[in-house]
């Protein structure tokens, strides 16, 4: 046991340093983007996204097919990557969440009692948001789908820090992408290697509890 | 528009789970698959579905599904023929 804790020690005096070059937050019908309130509605989650996606102006048909979750990921990486001016396909993603697929789940096992849809069938695993990502920014890059119990900063900054530190990535998207019934609480952030200003696992908490108005 | 052709859309965006699309958004020419609407092959499985389910069509040969299901018009075209209810 001492020598794996020595071991990891040693590791994580080598990991790299992260800094936040973006990040997104979306929640109770807002959309937060660096600190700033760039979008607004009261209306129902469905309303609220399609709202949303109009108001990002892109045409990218394929996100009417999506389920809530993934088109909460696509507006939330879309909101987040338009700052980028250049996108890198080594860009990992590393996304968790408590509620799984849970929503489409539901919707599919609901359509079992008629004819099974496959249309349902197939976003009813928390990664498929992943592939769509993917497919948005053409991403070649690792991707993994934490299920936790709560929003776990420190997971998502080391397994981050981890990627980058074996040269396995040189961004990471990182993400809490919650959806229950019609609640929904998203949190996105870029991350990049800094060899100045390294981003604490408080001050990401601290982002994700702020109330913003 | 007949009422074929609103009832076709409205089944699609139904069937599709395409929640946040009206039928006044889908056009009678516009391509389902590709750019226009972005349907592709799991939803074509979902259209053969439906042409079962509401026109007593059996599509034996998926290869024709490419041809029939190229838009509003041509799936229309094809029930009117078809249909056996």
């Amino acid at each position: 046991m001492a020598v794996i804790w020595r071991w990891f020690l040693k590791k994580k005096d080598k990991m790299a340093n992260l800094s936040i070059d973006h990040w997104v937050r979306i929640k109770d019908g807002k959309i937060i983007a660096d600190g700033e309130v760039i979008f607004a509605s009261e209306a129902d989650i469905a309303s609220f996204l399609k709202a949303a996606f109009k108001f990002l102006n892109i045409k990218y048909p394929k996100f009417h097919k999506m389920d809530r979750l993934s088109k909460l990921g696509f507006i939330a990486s879309e909101t987040v990557m338009k700052e980028e001016a250049e996108i890198s396909e080594d860009t990992a993603l590393v996304f968790s969440n408590n509620s799984s697929s849970l929503a489409s789940d539901q919707n599919y096992q609901e359509s079992i009692k008629n004819f099974p849809s496959p249309s349902l069938f197939v976003y009813t695993l928390p990664n498929i948001v992943l592939g769509e990502i993917s497919i948005r920014f053409g991403l070649k890059s690792e991707n993994v789908f934490f299920i936790e119990d709560e929003f776990n900063a420190k997971l998502l900054i080391d397994y981050s820090a981890q990627l980058i530190e074996s040269a396995k990535a040189n961004k990471v998207l990182c993400a809490w992408l919650n959806l229950h019934n019609v609640e929904y609480d998203v949190f996105l952030w870029l991350s990049s290697e800094s060899h100045k200003k390294e981003i604490t696992e408080e001050q990401i908490r601290k982002i994700y509890d702020a109330d913003y108005d | 528009m007949t009422d074929l052709h609103t009832e076709l859309k409205a089944s699609i965006i139904e069937q599709l789970n395409l929640e946040d699309m009206e039928v006044s958004d889908i056009e009678n020419d516009e391509p389902l698959f590709g750019d226009g609407l972005g349907l592709d092959s799991i939803d074509a499985l979902e259209l053969i579905v439906l042409l079962e389910k509401d026109y007593g069509i059996k599509l034996t040969d998926p290869k024709k599904g490419r041809e029939i299901f190229e838009s509003i018009n041509k799936m229309a075209d094809f029930i009117e023929a078809n249909r056996t209810k």
